[in-house]
């Protein structure tokens, strides 16, 4: 239906050949170019969230000064500390208040700057106009425009540390009325999200127009691959869910600048007198407004890296997915699901209990899709031809600590375990599974996938394997501490844990995790080296490398400006593998038969 | 008098009525999560070694067990209703849905603040003296009206809450500034207090002690210091302690509550 209009190859492109340095690499409005700028801007993001954990990580190995504590001899990295922060982290111990600045910060940028665009907006961009065979996303110059915008907002978000009062400091989620008496640091977090959020309003609705209307001939969506699938389920979410958080945000700022009282109730006492403009609000309603986003926001970081686990899964088993069909109904119906269970992150928020019966059974429900997903990717190993190369590793790693992420998700979303569990290290344990080891442990796959479609090389497999290592074991060391220490009945959120003597045995654990960070940091170098070592001296690519199906692999690496030199045509599925009878054991979508 | 609970390895110790229900419910979902897990870990590493890319071996293009792929689904789906209609809502709907009867019960009000819990027992008289925002001061932080007569017999502490085992204590929960949450890891139990709310919790405790009181909030930047303690007693102690507040309360004239010990551990 969509096939025919609205795409008739690159030589109709609405506009030339840019020329010059500035117009072909910062200013383009090349999906590619887009995309590659919003790959290495959030790998940026994802850095700077990463050094901030660490600085949290050091406080809560060692929370507070021992006997033997000594000011005059703090050793190198105290005396790092005490110099580059003496106001913030004196003797190397953090200020309660910067603690709370850099947890608030760290899961803002981790997620909103780092992880989404990373998932959605760097991969989204460069390969689902590619592998539906279109010469650029629907509205070039809205795709530059949302790039530019969440450049300035991740800068605003970033610059809230230099005002008065330093950062936001009320957590990631900023409850009201904490996040409303905040600092101006709240402000600027306020400004930056809506800017953020405008940023991703926009690309959602290129996605979807550009996935709806600019396939390729014969490209159905019956054949369109599980990527740009899961591309597409997310942009709806987006498009769906963030003006729900944009509208209150608003109401925050309000709350904020303009004396009004959204989220402030009646007779609320700050600074020991009553709030001058207390009166008629609920914190309830943020809390609503927030998870109506941020419970969809969960899948926008997870779909995109099942996606692309997918692709690579199919690529390197030499076989078809298993249950394609199954796998993009669970897609869309996690997709729908994911509007009907934000409020299990509130059992105990206040709101009225008999409502958490309601959210349980929905939260249970959309696990069940979860389940087929993983199942039908699990069950796409079996009778495969597996090379192990670095994105399937990746991608394979993906399967059980996405695996274990899910699995703690059971004893959170049900109400009764969630007494115990709620607010507690095992939460912080359970999502970091999801979009670590889970989404992010997927998006370096994809790196690893593309980078040689979008650069005409590829990286050292090495390197990428030592990276790969690396990042896998050191982050279990991370992650399954957390649960363990969630447990036993350690909180969140705390600067000091050792201040509450329930958490004392507990406490060595994060000993750990510290050392199993800093690890996990020096296991990127080996990225990074790769990333611009093999810019130069990476093996040439060619057109396609991996011997995969897709419409990507249709166009030469990297794609010249308009992709392809005729439009191609698309005969069949998406994952035609070992077809028996056919001359190799892939078969292109567009190679006619 | 009390024995401070030691917390060892393993889950701490349970103390209320409903804990142990709560501790064998997550041994069950941890049990069944690490056999889906170890299940499907066998099959993924079988598949990783049986199905690697060998000389002459070809992948197969024909899928066979489409149908199969939603047994685990079904089994999932099974246990999950299974779960909510034997312990999620009828679990929930005890602790969370239900108060104890009053009558049979100790109420307190718990008055949280940046960063400390107030606690306000009712007194001989059952009644709970008014109070009034207008009224909280630094010497007054909850703003209790000592012209109401029910207020005189009031007793108050900050960061100590006394309750007697044998029967149940139901919290009613306000804030005065920011949201905050009472959680005892040993009740297995807790709960946003929310400002321009009142929230509830109850418990009944079973084992005496002294357990710790956390705030499970964000609330600030005293959050982490945000603690407190609850002294379970036996009854007959625990109506002793609350003679010996009254008396104290008379000797001085003073609305002012005894001096909280705050146990800070530094």
């Amino acid at each position: 239906m969509t096939d025919a209009h609205g795409h008739a190859g690159a030589h109709a492109h609405g506009h030339g050949e840019p020329q010059g340095f500035i117009w072909k690499y910062v200013f383009s409005v090349d999906h590619k170019v887009i995309g590659i700028q919003y790959l290495i801007t959030s790998f940026l993001f994802l850095l700077v969230g990463f050094a901030m954990m660490l600085l949290m990580r050091w406080q809560l190995a060692i929370p507070t000064p021992g006997d033997d504590f000594d000011p005059e001899k703090l050793g190198m990295m105290r005396g790092l500390l005490n110099w580059l922060f003496p106001e913030s982290m004196p003797f190397g111990f953090m200020d309660p208040v910067f603690y709370n600045q850099l947890g608030a910060m760290h899961g803002t940028i981790m997620i909103f700057l780092g992880i989404v665009p990373l998932g959605v907006a760097a991969f989204g961009n460069f390969v689902m106009p590619l592998q539906i065979g279109a010469p650029d996303m629907a509205f070039p110059r809205l795709n530059m425009m949302s790039y530019w915008i969440y450049l300035v907002g991740g800068i605003v978000l970033l610059s809230s540390f230099l005002a008065p009062g330093g950062a936001p400091q009320s957590g990631w989620t900023s409850y009201a009325p904490l996040s409303i008496v905040a600092p101006p640091g709240q402000t600027f977090w306020l400004v930056g999200m809506l800017i953020v959020i405008t940023s991703s309003l926009f690309g959602a609705i290129n996605f979807i127009v550009t996935t709806l209307n600019m396939r390729a001939k014969g490209l159905t969506l019956g054949r369109l691959p599980v990527f740009c699938w899961a591309q597409l389920v997310t942009a709806v979410l987006l498009l769906l869910a963030f003006p729900v958080l944009e509208a209150g945000a608003i109401l925050q700022l309000l709350d904020r600048v303009a004396d009004t009282s959204f989220y402030i109730p009646k007779d609320m006492i700050y600074g020991a007198t009553v709030f001058p403009r207390a009166g008629g609000g609920s914190p309830i309603l943020w809390q609503h407004l927030f998870w109506f986003l941020a419970h969809p926001e969960v899948y926008v970081l997870l779909l995109p890296a099942m996606g692309i686990v997918a692709e690579i899964i199919a690529t390197n088993t030499r076989k078809p997915l298993f249950g394609y069909k199954e796998m993009v109904g669970s897609l869309i119906v996690i997709g729908v699901l994911s509007f009907v269970v934000w409020a299990h992150h509130m059992f105990l928020s206040g709101m009225r209990t008999s409502l958490a019966t309601l959210f349980v059974t929905t939260t249970m429900t959309i696990s069940i899709p979860s389940v087929a997903v993983l199942t039908c990717l699990l069950l796409s190993l079996r009778g495969g031809m597996i090379r192990f190369n670095t994105p399937m590793l990746f991608a394979l790693a993906f399967l059980p600590m996405f695996g274990i992420g899910g699995l703690t998700g059971l004893p959170l979303g049900f109400a009764p375990t969630d007494l115990h569990l709620h607010d507690t290290y095992y939460v912080i344990g359970h999502f970091h599974y999801v979009v670590a080891p889970g989404s992010l442990v997927a998006l370096l796959g994809g790196t690893y996938y593309w980078y040689p479609k979008m650069f005409g090389r590829l990286m050292n497999e090495r390197l990428g394997k030592i990276h790969f290592w690396m990042t896998v074991i050191p982050m279990n060391f991370v992650f399954f501490p957390m649960l363990i220490q969630g447990m036993f009945g350690m909180q969140r959120r705390l600067a000091t844990p050792t201040e509450q003597w329930h958490n004392l045995p507990v406490q060595g654990w994060s000993m750990m995790i510290g050392i199993a960070a800093a690890v996990l940091f020096v296991g990127q170098l080996p990225f990074l080296w790769n990333f611009f070592w093999s810019l130069k001296h990476g093996e040439i690519a060619g057109e396609n490398p991996w011997n995969a199906t897709t419409l990507e692999w249709a166009c030469p690496s990297p794609p010249p400006h308009g992709n392809f030199a005729k439009e191609p045509e698309v005969f069949r599925g998406p994952y035609e593998y070992s077809v028996p009878g056919h001359k190799t054991d892939y078969w292109p979508q567009d190679e006619a038969a | 008098m009390n024995e401070e609970w030691g917390y060892q390895w393993g889950l701490p110790p349970a103390a209320s009525s409903y804990a142990s229900d709560i501790d064998w419910l997550m041994g069950l979902l941890h049990a069944v999560m690490i056999f889906i897990f170890a299940a499907w870990g066998i099959f993924f590493v079988y598949c990783l070694f049986r199905y690697r890319a060998r000389d002459g071996q070809t992948a197969t293009y024909h899928q066979s067990g489409e149908s199969a792929s939603f047994v685990p689904d079904g089994l999932v789906l099974a246990f999950e209703v299974w779960l909510i209609l034997a312990f999620g809502i009828p679990l929930w709907a005890m602790i969370k849905q239900q108060t104890p009867p009053e009558k049979e019960s100790l109420t307190i009000h718990l008055i949280a603040q940046q960063f400390a819990w107030n606690f306000q027992y009712p007194g001989p008289d059952g009644k709970f003296g008014r109070r009034d925002v207008a009224l909280v001061s630094a010497e007054n932080s909850i703003g209790l009206d000592s012209d109401d007569p029910a207020s005189k017999d009031d007793i108050l502490t900050i960061n100590n809450l006394y309750v007697p085992t044998g029967k149940p204590t139901i919290l009613r929960m306000t804030s005065k500034d920011v949201i905050h949450n009472f959680q005892v890891t040993n009740f297995r139990n807790k709960q946003d207090i929310v400002p321009g709310l009142e929230t509830t919790l109850w418990f009944e405790p079973t084992l005496e002690g002294k357990f710790e009181i956390g705030c499970a909030q964000l609330c600030g930047l005293g959050h982490t210091k945000m603690i407190g303690n609850v002294f379970v007693q036996p009854p007959a102690e625990f109506d002793a302690w609350q003679q010996q507040q009254l008396a104290e309360k008379t000797g001085t004239a003073d609305a002012r509550p005894v001096t909280p010990s705050t146990d800070s551990r530094s």
